[in-house]
């Protein structure tokens, strides 16, 4: 039952298999994004309070998302690679740190170009604002800290390490707009029971959170490529992959 | 000899404090650090003491952040250039102990005197007297909490040689909430409404890292040295 996470844990293993489930990710992709930006932007209605500038969400929320889903996905694959001392998990999280970086930095973009028309303000120092903030800067430094070491095996431990401390700031993006009394709107769209949000708006909505999810398995698979050849680069297999 | 792990608590303790104290240079700069930034705000912004006022809480925090950040060197760089600092995790006292030692003498000699010297700052920065057991209680747990997550800090950067600047930026994202309820609790205090909240959550903060952070710090020092 275990044996295809050991088989996991073989770098060969996991570079064949990303180049395997790279197209149908990224085709998987194109195909719900596509559907979404169709339906989202064209077919969608208008928002009775917020017009046609409601549409952003379907940029800022998937971004938003996944901003969070990265950095779970990297402290989670760090720790494996920590515990386990899998060399595999520690690739997974270098290959996720920058993703999720732009992810967040998507999310702050399109936050504040919606806020200008809406809030009358590009930013505002509001709770959830600003943890996605944090959340940038914990990016940056663990990607730092990955590189500020000679050795690439410490390097790789300590910004697991450092992405593990980090994590606590993951529940409190989340709940953030409950916590506090945010100028963030609360959640429209409910995992339970019923969402606040038509089906007419929620569907685009589901299909680009998808495809979103999608696109970001298809780039850390090609990214994770490059890692685990770059890890690899002594090995005779890497030479026999990439024919030299 | 077997020495048990209390005992290795007040040994390590003695010792940091001890070296403290006897690098007096070390630990006045973080201070006289921390005076010339709050001065500069007041030269950089405005002399009016209502304006002054308003802003006073997250200045004085802000420049307890940045002092704090300067003596976080010291908590293991010194100790892990000559060596002693393997020898101390070789000792099979275990890493937690030395740890909690060591991050308990640095914010002593750190914390303990930034908290001494607010006082004089808050004065300057005409904040209330009144206001001054929240401030004061706020910077004790601000300022602990800040020791632990220094500790986390450091210890993932002692290995590296240029790791100055790596700290802040590891340690001031994890500080922000810090700042927020510190600075926080200080402003409803000068405003007269109750503090309270902003303190529980600070002393929840540093009840978490208190017991949290030194297997954090731990972790982080076995990776780095080894």
């Amino acid at each position: 039952m275990w044996t295809w996470f050991y088989r996991l844990a073989s770098p060969p293993y996991v570079y064949r298999v990303a180049a395997v489930w790279m197209p149908w990710l990224l085709g998987g992709a194109a195909f719900a994004i596509g559907y979404g930006v169709i339906d989202g932007l064209g077919f969608a209605p208008p928002d009775y309070q917020q017009g046609d500038a409601f549409r952003i969400i379907y940029v800022h929320a998937p971004c938003a998302w996944l901003s969070l889903f990265a950095y779970t996905t990297m402290a989670v694959a760090g720790a494996i690679g920590l515990i386990w001392r899998i060399k595999m998990g520690h690739a997974v999280a270098a290959a996720s740190a920058p993703i999720g970086a732009s992810f967040t930095l998507g999310a702050l973009v399109t936050g504040s170009l919606w806020g200008r028309p809406m809030w009358g303000t590009y930013w505002a120092w509001d709770p959830r604002l600003t943890s996605e903030l944090i959340l940038l800067f914990l990016y940056v430094g663990v990607m730092a800290l990955r590189s500020a070491f000679d050795d690439a095996n410490r390097g790789d431990r300590a910004a697991a390490l450092l992405a593990i401390v980090g994590v606590v700031n993951v529940p409190i993006i989340h709940f953030s707009v409950v916590w506090w009394n945010s100028l963030h709107q609360g959640a429209t769209v409910a995992k339970f029971g019923k969402s606040e949000m038509p089906g007419s708006m929620l569907w685009p909505l589901l299909a680009m959170l998808l495809g979103f999810m999608l696109f970001y398995g298809a780039v850390l698979c090609i990214r994770l490529r490059g890692e685990v050849l770059n890890r690899e680069r002594q090995s005779a297999w890497v030479r026999e992959a990439i024919g030299s | 000899m077997r020495v048990g792990g209390w005992e290795t608590l007040g040994l390590v303790l003695r010792r940091e404090l001890v070296l403290g104290f006897r690098r007096p240079d070390q630990l006045v700069q973080p201070l006289v650090f921390f005076l010339i930034v709050t001065t500069l705000f007041p030269l950089g912004l405005s002399v009016q003491l209502v304006l002054l006022r308003e802003m006073a809480p997250g200045v004085l925090w802000v420049a307890a952040l940045l002092a704090s950040m300067l003596s976080l060197e010291a908590l293991f760089k010194s100790d892990a250039d000559d060596g002693t600092l393997e020898q101390l995790v070789l000792s099979g006292q275990g890493v937690y102990v030395i740890v909690v030692a060591k991050t308990l003498a640095h914010w002593l000699v750190s914390g303990a005197a930034l908290i001494l010297v607010s006082p004089l700052v808050a004065t300057a920065l005409a904040i209330p007297w009144s206001a001054f057991p929240v401030m004061l209680l706020s910077l004790g747990l601000g300022t602990l909490t800040l020791s632990w997550l220094g500790a986390i800090g450091a210890g993932l950067t002692v290995g590296l040689k240029r790791g100055n600047v790596l700290v802040s930026l590891i340690v001031l994202p994890l500080a922000m909430p810090l700042l927020i309820f510190g600075a926080g609790a200080t402003d409803r205090a000068i405003s007269g409404t109750s503090p309270l909240g902003a303190l529980y959550l600070l002393a929840a903060l540093c009840l978490l890292t208190c017991t949290l952070a030194p297997f954090a710090a731990a972790a982080a020092l076995t990776v780095t040295l080894e």
